[in-house]
């Protein structure tokens, strides 16, 4: 039913998901993509502004790595690991991106709309694109982590704020998924 | 060669997150529609494993890689900054069904439209520096 190539199942997925978290405590770290964020900042000089950005980044240095790491993985999932028979949507699914003119995923992770040269220059996508990005960035830092920091981590460590947080997290994308979107496109 | 074992797990990271599709809008537009278990059985798998993980590692005083009992901070008590960091994280997150992992992620595998998030990702971190002393935590 499930093929290697394909869409890996749930529950494989978690398994090694919650793997990668454990494995990284192990190597006494904690897992955080965000935090990368700030050691970016910090890097490209945003110390000069705030001390929020004066930290000591070097023993952050690890945590870079894993995202080289993360990125090489997507590359090889990309070039090496699929057969463009992915992302097979409910149709329920299809039909409303269809109503909000966003192409279906034909096997593609993301939507043509978001990532062809034509369209993500065009004021509105530009602005569609980094704004959500904005809102990621300031949102996971204000929360102090994010789906891999509070949903995966604080989670499984059975931490109240990391509950407050990710119930947030749901309410601000149940919020953009169900009014934001339908509104923008 | 300390780093090459965070340089394995990040590969890792990387092949599961684009394989489970979780780095895939479609998939995070879909969850939110509850119109597919996909997400919610990556998700809460995760935490089952993580939570029985770290219950082991806590109960047998496991040691980690570098000689020391493994401990794991709580996180600082508070609401405000919890709740309402995580909505503006919602909020981004629902719109570009991108999390922090899989902006890199999505970089990597040849998708640099995503750079624009990526940029978008930085502003709004720096700016949540400048601001966080006037911002209710």
């Amino acid at each position: 039913m499930y093929s290697f190539y394909g869409t890996w199942p749930w529950y494989i997925s978690g398994f090694l998901i919650g793997a990668v978290m454990l494995l990284l405590i192990y190597f006494g770290k904690t897992f955080g993509m965000s935090s990368n964020l700030r050691t970016l900042c910090s890097i490209s000089g945003a110390g000069k502004f705030s001390d929020f950005f004066r930290f000591d980044w070097k023993a952050q240095r690890w945590n870079l790595v894993v995202v080289l790491g993360a990125m090489i993985g997507g590359f090889i999932a990309v070039h090496y690991l699929s057969d463009g028979s992915g992302v097979n949507l409910n149709p329920a699914t299809v039909a409303q991106l269809n109503e909000m003119n966003i192409d279906a995923p034909h096997g593609n992770l993301l939507p043509e709309l978001f990532t062809s040269k034509e369209t993500i220059f065009t004021p509105k996508i530009f602005g569609f694109l980094l704004f959500g990005g904005l809102l990621v960035g300031f949102g996971s830092r204000y929360a102090g982590g994010c789906t891999s920091g509070h949903a995966i981590t604080g989670m499984s460590n059975l931490q109240l704020p990391s509950l407050i947080a990710v119930i947030g997290f749901f309410v601000g994308g149940l919020i953009a998924a169900h009014f934001l979107l339908p509104l923008i496109f | 060669m300390k780093f090459i074992k965070y340089l394995l797990v990040g590969i890792l990271f990387g092949i599961v997150l684009t394989k489970s599709e979780a780095v895939s809008w479609y998939r995070i537009y879909e969850m939110f529609q509850f119109q597919s278990f996909h997400m919610f059985g990556i998700i809460m798998t995760a935490i089952v494993v993580g939570v029985i993980g770290i219950q082991i590692y806590k109960r047998n005083n496991v040691i980690g890689l570098d000689g020391k009992p493994i401990q794991i901070a709580d996180k600082e008590k508070g609401f405000k900054n919890y709740i309402i960091g995580g909505t503006i994280f919602g909020l981004g997150w629902g719109m570009i069904g991108t999390c922090p992992g899989p902006i890199f992620i999505l970089i990597g595998a040849g998708f640099y439209g995503i750079g624009i998030v990526l940029l978008g990702a930085l502003i709004g971190t720096f700016l949540y520096g400048l601001l966080k002393d006037n911002l209710p935590h």
